[in-house]
């Protein structure tokens, strides 16, 4: 996310809270609760209730059709992005230099010479895969430290607590230039990596506070009492019931992360040529926009778009979830 | 706050007219400069080091002392030629004793004489090494520069024994070994005298810099604003033609641009690289582009066996070859920087030592010629070069990504070349000095003074400061040593082109193009111009 | 109340030495600043070593780190790779900072407040329906093509404000960076309230005074606005801290002399003592702005009692 670092704000003696800026109706994140037992009378139903009842909104749910349609598309183009553009996004000839749209070459040509439109295509993979993957990163280090302190407490989850504060107090674009400025690789992996680091307190004090509730619910209680493991507790009963916030928070942090890789490739930090990328694309066209808008204006409407699809989808996905809003 | 300045500025140039009362631009404190004319604002960058003279190695800096001190010799704004400024005279008998007579008359601003004290104590502060000075080296040649500024361990003696106060305006100098330019060295910034406040009270002068130039400085706010005043009594014959300077900090060359154009500024002077297909449309004929002392090439890492093996001086050619530095200036720099034919400047002028076309066919775009090349050198190491570039300065992103589509449209290979840039300035030059580097990487020279050794000596002798492919050749070097012991300035530059020829034959780095200066200015200003260090002539402006 | 006020302070301490270690040992991680400073060239060694030598730079990480945090407690923040002071470029840095976090908070309050309670009541209507996908569109456009956007057209193309910012950093000259700046906490302000209003607006209470007969404005500036607001003005407090560390981009784009840009100018020139000692602050302006949140929640909602 740009320019700000996000966070998350400590609401735990508050008991209601809100989520921070990555999450958007925060207020309702949250409170995410398990959907109250007598929503469907048979308890067996339970789990499957929460998700089909989810299933059976989204389906119905213009914004989300749109925003899967568009997710859809942007990972078919960045498997195979050359079903749409035959060029390579690396063949670039100066003398073409900022030339406008012509035939064969829809959204012209950028500062040096490079066909726009290809590099938009191509882009898309850079941008997808690391929203995805850092996002993937970001939920699953997350969830497994949030969720381990959640369950045990004690000291572990005093010393959990503080690290994450400590994350949060550092702002994000700040730390990237910082360690991204010493990496020479020209891969996508730097840039993942960062993500996930200054990312998973996010998730995991999320996931820890989900996990919190979810112990206390009887049926825990009563397993508990049967003698189940701990291991069976968090993976058979309370995982279940505690994972919908964590999707929801990190499907918007999805798109909050492709735009944090523009940010730093703007910064001249994020990703390296030769990997193609919006970011890469918007940073070096930003200084020529009074000559060549159309370079910036391709890559910088590819990646809100992206970007909003995911919030979106992200935004339908916890209405669906959040039993608060039937 | 646009139309607010509008009117400040309508009433400016009425009471310019009336009263020639000076006027600072873009809300400055404007009204203390007086005499000639009016105040200008001029695009800054913060300099990096304390602004003491001998510890002052970039443009910025460099800027202000260009207009608060006056040394022995100025470089000529419009042909680079050292002349004589507070020296009377300079002589010599041999090329390795010299004796200064200091001119009489000049004082710095606060009054004090400048004598040859002045002098020798301000060089004895820039070479010992307590003082962290960063040009010390370029006292290097004076005798007993070992001794204050040993490479290790702690020094053995305060002053340099090489310079010697024989009166009150004369002091001889003995250097260490022949340099038969070396007083045309002495325009350099670290050569500046320095008056007794200066050791007084240190930290008193370096908030407010004391100087015996055409300005003094009014004001200084540190990493936001300098303001500079005409000093009135500046006995020199170069003083200010306008009020005074307000230098304002920019961290983004395109800002500053903008803000020229919007009226806020009324000179930048680097438009940047994105900005110039427009600058005439915005600024008509008040955009300045002229050569400058700087070129640009690519160094390679000779400490890698891949770049420094047989044959691989033709891959080296072969690169240099890929390269169309014409359509790249053209394109990328709008004509700002001229392909590069040799690896010295057009500044020289060619009995200075340019010589264009030194370089041949080998700085001549031949696609096919540089295919085989690179093939018959045994190919690019790794099969991929990545041309390593600081991006945190400048515009290096854009010409780098253009010079590696040209070898990659040349050698018909995509991925045969990527720009590989490194985050800070900082970074990059670590890389450099622990010797990272792993294929060619930017090399930027500006001269420190109009000699054809300063193009060649630091860059490719053996070990010199700034020879950071660490290329060594004793041909080279040998050279180099003939040359520094002539007397006849002709001959010296000839057997200096000689050396230069080893260079070229072995491609120790590829010439790219030489650097104009550029600036844009406000139309209150006239006279501006750009002396060979690209630096504004700002004495010269003229405001309303 | 006060029990629980010197836990929390008793926490903030890890916290803090923790975030100034891990941003000490980041830049450090960049390596080693001395070659920057020599220009295009290498610095002699024995002038390297003395460099060195008086930035501290030759004593293991953990020792400079000690020293580094012993002189801070006597207010010393060490000096400048140009000579200045860090608290210097702090005394300039900092007020021009708060300026312009002040002028983001105003947009968030008065813009975000105003958008959120228009929606909120107008649930589900066009009007909702265009807000919502606006502040959509400002989160998903990244801030430095809003900003860069913004620059050009206000400033370049038609003239309205000044492209870049003052020495002087004027209110008014802050504005439009302000803006950008708010941008996307502002579209988060306006989400939270508008869902904490449309909540709300079902409540007992909120029916009970319709019920009552009392006019609309009253109900809504009275009862539903005040209870509403309580999750909005603890996210605005909390954003204080992210704000004012996180106007790198903005303050670059329209050269303001902050926070952000110091932090830049000290990352690019790696010095390690202007990026800890400006971090080092906004750390602790972030925890203290998040514990006087906390304690405003209890004020603000009286259910809340703190043990």
């Amino acid at each position: 996310m740009p320019d700000q670092e996000p966070y998350e704000p400590e609401r735990a003696i508050a008991g209601t809270g809100m989520g921070g800026t990555m999450d958007l109706g925060a207020s309702e994140a949250i409170t995410l609760e398990q959907p109250p037992g007598p929503d469907g009378a048979d308890p067996r139903d339970k789990p499957r209730s929460l998700w089909s009842d989810a299933w059976h909104d989204l389906r119905r749910n213009p914004v989300f059709i749109i925003s899967a349609l568009v997710i859809l598309f942007l990972i078919v183009i960045s498997l195979w992005p050359s079903l749409i553009a035959s060029g390579s996004p690396l063949k670039c000839d100066l003398a073409k230099a900022q030339e406008g749209s012509q035939a064969g070459h829809p959204f012209g040509f950028n500062g040096q010479g490079c066909d726009v439109y290809t590099r938009t295509v191509y882009g898309a993979r850079t941008s997808v895969a690391v929203g995805i993957l850092a996002t993937l990163g970001v939920a699953v280090l997350g969830s497994v430290l949030g969720g381990l302190a959640g369950f045990f407490g004690g000291g572990g989850d005093a010393i959990l607590s503080r690290i994450t504060d400590v994350f949060f107090a550092i702002p994000v674009v700040l730390g990237g230039l910082v360690l991204l400025s010493v990496i020479t690789s020209n891969t996508i992996w730097p840039v993942i990596g960062f993500i996930v680091l200054l990312g998973w307190p996010q998730i995991s004090r999320i996931a820890r506070g989900s996990v919190i509730t979810a112990k206390q619910n009887d049926y825990v209680q009563a397993a508990r009492a049967l003698g189940a493991s701990n291991s069976r507790l968090l993976l058979r009963h309370i995982a279940p019931n505690a994972v919908a916030p964590v999707i929801v928070v990190a499907t918007i942090a999805l798109g909050t992360y492709i735009s944090l890789e523009a940010t730093l490739s703007f910064l001249g930090v994020g990703l390296k040529p030769p990997s193609v990328s919006w970011g890469i694309d918007i940073s070096s066209a930003a200084p020529y926009v009074r000559n060549a808008p159309h370079a910036l204006l391709w890559p910088s409407g590819a990646l809100a778009i992206t970007v909003l699809a995911f919030i979106m989808l992200g935004d339908a996905v916890r209405d669906a979830l959040d039993p608060k809003l039937r | 706050m646009r139309g607010a300045e509008h009117a400040k500025w309508a009433a400016c140039a009425a009471a310019v007219v009336l009263a020639a009362t000076a006027c600072g631009g873009g809300g400055g404190d404007g009204g203390s400069g007086g005499g000639s004319g009016g105040v200008l604002s001029s695009s800054w960058g913060d300099p990096q080091n304390p602004l003491e003279p001998a510890n002052t190695n970039e443009v910025q800096g460099g800027k202000v002392l260009d207009m608060i001190f006056r040394g022995l010799k100025k470089y000529d704004p419009k042909t680079g030629e050292a002349k004589n400024m507070l020296a009377e005279k300079i002589d010599t008998s041999d090329s390795q004793n010299f004796t200064v007579t200091v001119k009489d008359g000049w004082t710095f601003s606060n009054g004090e004489k400048v004598t040859a004290q002045s002098f020798v104590d301000a060089w004895n502060y820039g070479a010992s090494l307590k003082n962290n000075q960063r040009n010390a080296y370029f006292f290097a040649y004076i005798d007993g520069y070992d001794k204050v500024h040993p490479e290790s361990g702690s020094q053995s003696a305060d002053t340099l024994s090489g310079l010697k106060v024989t009166g009150p305006r004369t002091f001889t100098i003995k250097l260490n070994q022949k340099f038969s330019s070396f007083p045309d060295t002495l325009g350099y910034a670290a050569f500046a005298p320095l008056p007794k406040a200066f050791f007084d009270d240190h930290d008193a002068w370096l908030k407010k810099p004391v100087g015996n130039g055409p300005y003094q400085v009014d004001n200084y706010t540190r990493g936001s604003q300098m303001s500079l005043r005409k000093w009135d009594d500046y006995p020199g014959d170069d003083k200010a033609q306008n009020g005074g300077v307000d230098l304002k900090v920019y961290t983004d060359n395109n800002t500053a641009y903008t803000d020229l154009i919007a009226g806020n500024l009324d000179l930048v002077d680097d438009v940047p690289a994105s900005q110039l297909k427009n600058v005439k449309n915005d600024l008509g004929d008040r955009y300045i582009n002229t050569p400058a002392g700087i070129i640009q090439t690519l160094a390679f890492p000779f400490y890698d066996n891949d770049w420094n093996k047989s044959g691989s001086e033709k891959v080296r050619k072969g690169l240099s070859m890929a390269i169309d530095r014409k359509q790249i200036t053209d394109t990328i720099f709008q004509n700002t920087r001229t392909p590069a034919t040799d690896w010295t400047s057009p500044v020289l002028g060619e009995e200075g030592g340019y010589k264009p076309g030194l370089c041949g066919d080998a700085c001549e775009y031949n696609a096919e010629e540089a295919k085989k090349l690179v093939k018959e050198g045994g190919g690019l190491p790794g099969g991929q070069v990545k041309i390593t570039y600081n991006a945190d300065t400048g515009s290096h992103k854009q010409w780098v990504d253009a010079v590696c589509n040209s070898i990659n449209n040349a050698l018909d290979n995509d991925r045969a070349c990527a720009g590989n840039p490194v985050g800070t300035f900082a970074d990059f030059r670590n890389q450099i000095t622990d010797k990272k580097m792993s294929g060619p990487f930017r090399a930027g020279w500006q001269m420190d003074y109009p000699l054809i050794q300063n193009f060649l000596q630091p860059l490719y002798y053996t070990n010199a400061s700034s020879n950071d492919g660490k290329w060594s050749n004793e041909e080279f070097d040998g050279l180099v040593d003939k040359a520094n012991g002539q007397t006849d300035t002709a001959e010296a530059v000839k057997t200096f082109q000689q050396a230069e020829e080893v260079v070229r034959d072995n491609m120790a780095a590829i010439p790219l193009w030489y650097q104009n200066g550029s600036a844009g200015y406000s139309d209150r200003l006239s006279n501006v111009e750009l002396n060979p260090f690209s630096v504004p002539v700002y004495n010269e402006i003229k405001v309303g | 109340m006060g029990r629980y006020v010197v836990r929390r302070l008793l926490q903030m301490i890890p916290v803090f030495i923790g975030a100034t270690l891990l941003i000490f040992l980041m830049v450090n991680v960049m390596g080693d600043p001395i070659a920057g400073l020599c220009g295009d060239r290498e610095c002699d060694p024995a002038t390297a070593a003395q460099l060195r030598h008086e930035f501290g730079l030759d004593q293991p990480v953990w020792q400079q780190y000690a020293t580094y945090m012993g002189n801070v407690f006597t207010g010393d923040f060490g000096t400048a790779f140009n000579g200045q002071p860090v608290t210097e470029l702090m005394g300039t840095a900092f007020p021009v900072t708060i300026r312009l976090t002040i002028v983001a908070i105003l947009f968030e309050i008065v813009v975000g407040i105003i958008l959120g309670v228009v929606t909120g009541l107008r649930r589900g209507r066009p009007v909702d329906t265009g807000v919502l996908l606006l502040t959509l569109v400002v989160i998903s456009v990244p801030t430095f093509v809003t900003g860069l956007l913004l620059q050009l057209l206000l400033g370049v193309k038609w003239g309205w404000i000044d492209p870049a910012v003052s020495s002087e950093a004027a209110f008014g000259e802050l504005i439009v960076p302000g803006l950008v700046l708010a941008s996307v906490s502002l579209a988060y302000v306006t989400r939270l309230t508008r869902t904490s209003i449309a909540e709300n607006r079902r409540s007992d209470y909120v029916r009970t005074a319709i019920a009552k007969g009392l006019p609309r404005h009253r109900v809504i500036t009275r009862h539903l606005l005040r209870n509403s607001l309580i999750p909005v003005v603890t996210f605005i407090g909390t954003d204080i801290g992210a704000l004012m560390g996180g106007a790198i981009v903005t303050e670059r784009i329209f050269n303001i002399h902050g926070v952000g840009y110091q932090l830049y100018q000290g990352i690019l020139r790696q010095n390690t003592q202007t990026v800890v000692g400006f971090v080092t602050v906004l750390v602790l302006v972030f925890l203290v702005a998040n514990l006087v949140v906390d304690l405003l929640y209890a004020v603000l909602d009286p259910r809340i009692r703190y043990a």
